[in-house]
C-alpha cells in the first residue's frame, strides 16, 4: 500500500519549505496520524520511509521518540490528561480518578468498549488554567470533575 | 506596587487581536516600515546595535544578552552561506504557559518580530517550532504568515525592497528536550531530538550545518517594540541587569493563577499578593518556583526578593523562565520532588549515562520516599546523585535541570523527606492514583 494521494501532494508541498526533505518528516508523521486512523501503523512507517527515502527504521527512530506518536491504535477518543505539577498542584490526581471513572478506561489504556484512551501527559502549557485535559486536540482548562463528567459524558 | 508601562499583553485585550486588520489599527507592521522603508531606513548593523542598547535578555530560560547573541553570527560577506533563525516555541518547561498566549492572540507580533529579527542577522528565513500540542498557536500564527504574505509583508521583497524572508511554521511532537537549542535543531532536521556537543555554536553551526540563531518567543516578540521605541527606551525600565517587562506565568496554589505582564523591580510578593490575588484558602506560602520546575526552589518566607536575574541569586535560585509555582502550606514536599523528578526521566534523551541513569534513580527514590517505601540513607543518596549530574557535566543542561531543584528540595526540606522515610508513610496527606509510567 502506498500514501494516499492526497497526503502526497501535501507533502510535496510541505518538504519545499526546507533545504533538506527529511525536515518534513515529523509533520508528516502528525498528518500520517490524523488522516490514517490516529496511529502510526508499520505500513504507514514503511510508506514514509519510502517518500522520504530512509529506511522504515529509521523512521521508527523519530516516531517512537516523541510522545505524540501512538505505535498502537488507540480508542476513537484521545483524553490527555496532564499530571505535571501545576495541574497536581490543583487537583489533576482527583480528575484523573474521574476521568478513568466516566471512559471505563484505566491510565495509559482504552476502555473496553473501544471508545476512550486515558493517557496521562506531562505539562501542556496550560499550567495558569490547570488541571486541564486535551480532548482529540482540543484543550479543556480549569477543570473541575463535574466539568469533566460534562464534555466526557456527552460522548458515551 | 506603583503604575507601570505595558506593551507585551496590550493588543491580546482587544477584539480579534490576531488578524492583520485588528493589527494595523493598532499600530501594526509599523516597526518593519520603519526598518526597511522610513525617512531613514535602518542597517542591519542598526537594529542590532538598539538590540543591544536595550539590554534585553532572553526570555527563553537561560537568560543570554539578546544583542550579543545576535552579534555571534558571521560577517556575511566573510561567510556567505545561508542562514536562520529558529524560533523557540516548544514553551515545556513545568509551569511556564506565556509564549502560547502571544501566539493565540498576537501572532502578527511575533511574526514583525521575526522579519525584522531575520533582516538584523540577514537570515532568509525564520522557522517557528511549535511544540505539537499548541494547535491553536499553530493554526494562528500560520494565519498570521498567510494573511502576511497577502499584504506583501512575508516572501520576495517585502514592502516593495530588496529583503526577501520567509517565515515557516513547524510543529514539534511532544518532547521537552526539543526545546533546548541544539535539540530543537536536530528534531527540526527530521531527527530524534538529541541535542549536539557544544561547540561548535548554533551562530557558526546550526540547522543544516548553517549559521542559526535561536530565540524564544517572547524575545522576538519583543523587537518591534526595541525598534521603533529605541533601545534606551528598554533599558529606561527594569532592575540593573533585567530591563523591561517580561511575561509572568503564575500557576500553583493563588487565587488567580494567569499570565501577567510586570516591570522587573517587582517583588514575588506584589507578585502572589497584589496579581495573583494572594495564596489560596488564606493559607500561607510553603515554598516556590520563580521560574519553573528546572530552578531552585525558594522558601515562602523569602517571598519579598525581586524577581530578576541577580536578584534569585541572593536566594540560591535564578529567573528561569519566570514561571512562579506557589505551593501553600499543606503541600507535600516529597510529592512535589516526585512529579518534578517523574518528569526529568521521562524526558532526559539518553545519550549521557549522567543524566539518563541519574534522572532514573532520582524519580525511582523520590517515588519510594512519597509513597512510605524511602530507606534510611536515601535523602543523602539523592544528593549525590544529584551531585554528579551537574554543573556542566552532560551535552545539555536537562541534566542540570533536574539536579537544581533536587539539590534546592535537599537543601531547604531535609527534615520533611527524613520524616517521610522515618515515618515510613508522607506525614501531609494528599490523593494518590498508582500507574505505572509508559515511557
Ligand atoms: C532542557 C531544556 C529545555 C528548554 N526548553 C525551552 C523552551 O521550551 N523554550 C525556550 O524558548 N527555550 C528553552 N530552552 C532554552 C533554549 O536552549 C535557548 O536558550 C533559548 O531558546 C534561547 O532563546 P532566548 O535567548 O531568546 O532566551 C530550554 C533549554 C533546556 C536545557
Ligand atoms: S543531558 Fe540528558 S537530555 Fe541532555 S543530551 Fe545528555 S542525556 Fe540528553
Ligand atoms: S502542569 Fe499541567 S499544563 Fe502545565
Amino acid at each position: 500500500m502506498a500514501l494516499p494521494e492526497k497526503l502526497v501532494r501535501e507533502f510535496d508541498e510541505l518538504v519545499k519549505k526546507y533545504p533538506e526533505k527529511r525536515a518534513g518528516l515529523i509533520p508528516a508523521l502528525h498528518r500520517c496520524q490524523e488522516e490514517l486512523g490516529g496511529w502510526i501503523s508499520p505500513q504507514t512507517l514503511e510508506d514514509l520511509a519510502s517518500y522520504f527515502g530512509l529506511e522504515p527504521v529509521e523512521v521508527y527512530g523519530v516516531a517512537s521518540f516523541y510522545p505524540m506518536f501512538r505505535l498502537k491504535p488507540a480508542g476513537k477518543h484521545v483524553v490527555s490528561v496532564c499530571h505535571n505539577i501545576s495541574c497536581e498542584l490543583r487537583g489533576a490526581t482527583q480528575l484523573m480518578e474521574h476521568v478513568c471513572k466516566v471512559t471505563g478506561a484505566k491510565p495509559y489504556g482504552t476502555s473496553a468498549d473501544g471508545k476512550f484512551t486515558v493517557w496521562p501527559v506531562e505539562c501542556q502549557g496550560a499550567c495558569a488554567n490547570a488541571p486541564m485535559f486535551d480532548l482529540d486536540g482540543v484543550y479543556h482548562e480549569d477543570l473541575t470533575p463535574e466539568k469533566a463528567e460534562k464534555i466526557l459524558g456527552g460522548l458515551r | 506596587m506603583n503604575k507601570f508601562e505595558t506593551w507585551l499583553l496590550d493588543r491580546t485585550k482587544v477584539a480579534n487581536s490576531h488578524t492583520l486588520a485588528v493589527y494595523k489599527q493598532l499600530g501594526g507592521y509599523h516597526a518593519l516600515a520603519k526598518v526597511l522603508t522610513g525617512a531613514k531606513p535602518m542597517t542591519p548593523a542598526e537594529v542590532i546595535n538598539e538590540m543591544k542598547l536595550s539590554e534585553i535578555r532572553g526570555r527563553g530560560g537561560a537568560g543570554f544578552p539578546t544583542g550579543m547573541k545576535w552579534t555571534f553570527m558571521p560577517d556575511p560577506v566573510k561567510d556567505p552561506r545561508p542562514r536562520y533563525l529558529a524560533i523557540n516555541a516548544d514553551e515545556s518547561e513545568p509551569g511556564t504557559c506565556k509564549d502560547r498566549v502571544l501566539m493565540e492572540k498576537d501572532p502578527h507580533g511575533l511574526v514583525e518580530g521575526a522579519l525584522i529579527a531575520c533582516y538584523a542577522m540577514r537570515a532568509q528565513a525564520a522557522y517557528i517550532y511549535v511544540r505539537g500540542e499548541y494547535r491553536l498557536s499553530y493554526q494562528r500564527v500560520q494565519a498570521a504568515i498567510d494573511e502576511a504574505r497577502a499584504a506583501g509583508l512575508v516572501g520576495k521583497n517585502i514592502l516593495g525592497t530588496d529583503f526577501s524572508c520567509e517565515v515557516h511554521m513547524h510543529k514539534g511532537a511532544g518532547a521537552y528536550i526539543c526545546g533546548e537549542e541544539t535539540g530543537l535543531m536536530e528534531s527540526l532536521e527530521g531527527k530524534r531530538g538529541h541535542p549536539r556537543p557544544k561547540p561548535p555554536f548554533p551562530a557558526a553551526f546550526g540547522l543544516w550545518g548553517q549559521p542559526t540563531t535561536v530565540n524564544n518567543v517572547e524575545t522576538i516578540f519583543n523587537v518591534p517594540f526595541i525598534v521603533l521605541r529605541g533601545g534606551a527606551w528598554h533599558a529606561s525600565i527594569g532592575t540593573k541587569g533585567s530591563k523591561g517587562n517580561f511575561l509572568c506565568g503564575i500557576s500553583g496554589h493563588v487565587e488567580k493563577p494567569g499570565v501577567y505582564e510586570l516591570p522587573f523591580g517587582v517583588t514575588a510578593r506584589e507578585i502572589v499578593e497584589q496579581v495573583a490575588g494572594g495564596v489560596w484558602k488564606g493559607r500561607k506560602c510553603k515554598a516556590w518556583f520563580p521560574g519553573g520546575s528546572s530552578c531552585a526552589m525558594v522558601k515562602g518566607e523569602d517571598l519579598d526578593v525581586v524577581l530578576d536575574h541577580d536578584s534569585l541569586k541572593t536566594k540560591g535560585s535564578s529567573l528561569g523562565t519566570a514561571a512562579m509555582i506557589i505551593f501553600d502550606d499543606q503541600t507535600s514536599i516529597a510529592r512535589v520532588m516526585e512529579i518534578i523528578a517523574r518528569f526529568y526521566d521521562h524526558e532526559s534523551c539518553g545519550q549521557c549515562s549522567q543524566c539518563r541513569e541519574g534522572t532514573q534513580w532520582l524519580s525511582q527514590i523520590f517515588h519510594r520516599i512519597a509513597t512510605g517505601h524511602g530507606q534510611e540513607d536515601d535523602v543523602a543518596t539523592i544528593e549525590s546523585l544529584a551531585k554528579g549530574m551537574a554543573p556542566g557535566k552532560t551535552i545539555c543542561a536537562l541534566s542540570d535541570a533536574a539536579a537544581i531543584p533536587t539539590l534546592s528540595a535537599v537543601r531547604l526540606f531535609k527534615d520533611e523527606l527524613l520524616e517521610c522515610v522515618r515515618q515510613k508513610r508522607d506525614p501531609i496527606p494528599y490523593p494518590r492514583v498508582e500507574y505505572a509510567g509508559a515511557h
